[in-house]
């Protein structure tokens, strides 16, 4: 989820940049390419068409087959497809994986925003606390699962002694999804601080002196201004949360296992799974519906950002 | 307006604290796990150390063949940054500088595909192809992290490349420097503040990353910091103490790097940002 997640942020601040690159077409007089320039794309390209372009097409490929990962295979159509449908514990998975997706992307917008307002006002150790704030950021994200699943099984227990935290959260089916959604939380707020520290910058300080001086009360300065000025960066980042969120891997990894049973197995485990149990060409039509259901949430976040800078929002 | 500028806001300051001690905590934890005696180590975990067993360090350093790992991530980062900044910087360039050619246009909407794919999908028949290469070894992970990132860092840099004005590249080809020649003198200097943007980002991907490396990666003596964690992790929780020294260790270096950096790491995150 972290190393997923920070690269997105920027990513979709640029990718209305496509735009700002557009115009330049037929702008300047057409001259030749110089033969350099070729060198400097023709590596990227060639590498990227061996690792990443051919993969995916032998992916796909697979999907409509029934290979194991070795040895012989013939065309089974679209069985595997198929069988994705009678397959409960994908189907838990992509469940689980949606509902955790959409709780700790809310918590952390929730936890960003609010710290983020407070390391954008007038506070004393404000590079102490930005410091600590985007700490979790440079963490791996399996060892501070590691850290947290002592906490949640042993520190916990022993501090609060009481009912379900007593008996330790990750120990019981039902409640082992809440530490994950608590250290999902933990490590992508940073990110999601970030594009709302450089939103508030945006805002400016003018709004906030006119509204003291027609005397809005803190309440009302961030229902009235704050929010609204904030609301495409809030869209932004929880679409881009979501999608780091529905990739999340290293986490459920440290704190559960995808346990107990499979009570919080999430849909890149179920594909990964197929590495190891001769299910190769299934896991392939897993990840190809896995793709799809990624891309079109990427449409949906260019569709949002394209209203944005047409001022939609 | 000057009044006002220097009273700061109490409030803040108060309501930023219970959030911080949420971060500080846990690591504290981890700290003072690492420093203890497995039989000090009962109750919460959280109390303060009463005599310190330094050991558990050079128990961990030794179980997980710490050196060695600590090798393959640095190897592995490398070549993720070097690669990011130079595959994507020139081919930033040369489709900015051409965007008038289809070719070129056409190479750059290509590469920008993969930003919509996470690992996870491609990964099934990356680790087989990967391995058919020979490529199952930290080189291999640097690679797909490249390619992983050539979209969106060359998205990057041809914004920030857009904003550099192209006289200086011309009286530069004038003065006689051919096209690389003006890549490297003229063009690379003027894309530092975005390359140490890419850069911090590429570190931060490749080095804390586990689905990766512990999937391409086949032999457990080539495995990364975060991944030895993984595969050692029933030998390290023999001892809880020598466990959390291990994850220390593991985050340390990003840990002291981002301390001893902060001011130049969170511009340039911040760049990211605003870009």
């Amino acid at each position: 989820m972290t190393s997923t997640e920070i690269p997105a942020v920027a990513f979709d601040e640029a990718a209305n940049l496509t735009d700002a690159v557009a115009p330049r077409d037929d702008a300047l007089p057409r001259r030749r390419p110089a033969r350099a320039h070729y060198f400097m794309v023709l590596p990227p390209v060639i590498l990227y068409t061996i690792f990443v372009t051919w993969p995916a097409i032998q992916g796909i490929f697979a999907s409509f087959t029934n290979y194991a990962g070795f040895g012989s295979w013939h065309f089974v159509g679209l069985a595997n497809y198929r069988a994705m449908f009678s397959d409960p514990e994908l189907g838990h998975a992509y469940w689980f994986t949606f509902a955790f997706a959409i709780l700790s992307t809310l918590l952390s917008q929730i936890f960003a925003l609010a710290i983020a307002i407070g390391l954008n006002s007038r506070i004393k150790f404000k590079n102490g606390f930005q410091t600590i704030f985007f700490l979790p950021m440079v963490l791996a994200g399996l060892v501070v699962s590691y850290s947290f699943k002592y906490i949640f099984n042993t520190t916990l227990p022993y501090i609060i002694g009481w009912g379900p935290i007593g008996d330790g959260l990750l120990v019981n089916a039902s409640t082992a999804w809440i530490p994950i959604v608590i250290v999902a939380t933990w490590i992508g707020a940073p990110a999601a601080i970030i594009i709302y520290l450089a939103g508030l910058a945006s805002v400016g300080t003018d709004v906030y002196e006119a509204s003291e001086i027609d005397g809005a009360k803190p309440w009302k300065t961030f229902r009235y201004i704050t929010f609204p000025l904030l609301a495409g960066f809030v869209v932004i980042n929880t679409v881009l949360g979501l999608k780091a969120a529905l990739n999340v891997y290293d986490l459920v990894i440290g704190l559960t296992g995808g346990g107990p049973g499979n009570a919080t197995t999430v849909v890149s485990q179920t594909i990964i799974g197929g590495l190891n149990t001769g299910e190769f060409a299934y896991s392939a039509a897993k990840a190809v519906v896995f793709a799809v259901v990624t891309i079109l949430i990427s449409i949906l976040q260019l569709a949002i950002i394209r209203r944005r800078g047409q001022g939609g929002l | 307006m000057r009044r006002k500028a220097t009273r700061s806001n109490k409030w803040g300051s108060i309501g930023l604290i219970l959030p911080a001690l949420g971060i500080l905590i846990p690591l504290y934890f981890v700290v003072v796990m690492s420093l203890k005696y497995q039989s000090d180590s009962g109750g919460s975990g959280l109390e303060f150390p009463t005599r310190i067993r330094w050991a558990n360090f050079s128990d961990a350093w030794e179980l997980v063949n710490a050196p060695r790992a600590l090798a393959m991530s640095i190897t592995i980062s490398a070549i993720t940054i070097i690669g990011n900044l130079l595959l994507s910087s020139m081919m930033a360039w040369a489709v900015v500088r051409n965007w008038e050619s289809r070719l070129f246009r056409w190479s750059f909407v290509y590469l920008l595909a993969a930003m919509f794919l996470p690992f996870t999908v491609l990964a099934l028949p990356q680790v087989k192809l990967m391995s058919q290469l020979g490529l199952d070894n930290p080189i291999g992970v640097g690679i797909l992290h490249i390619m992983f990132g050539l979209g969106f860092n060359t998205l990057l840099f041809s914004a920030y490349i857009r904003s550099l004005p192209v006289e200086l590249e011309e009286s530069a080809t004038i003065d006689g420097c051919s096209t690389f020649e003006v890549y490297r003198k003229v063009v690379w200097p003027l894309l530092a503040p975005m390359a140490a943007t890419i850069g911090i980002f590429s570190f931060l991907g490749s080095w804390n990353d586990f689905m990766m490396p512990s999937l391409i990666i086949s032999d457990i003596r080539n495995q990364t910091l975060p991944v030895v964690q993984n595969s050692f992790n029933d030998q390290l929780t023999l001892n809880y103490n020598v466990a959390f020294a291990s994850y220390f260790l593991a985050m340390a270096p990003a840990l002291i790097g981002y301390l001893i950096a902060r001011r130049w790491i969170i511009s340039g995150i911040m760049r990211g940002a605003i870009k």
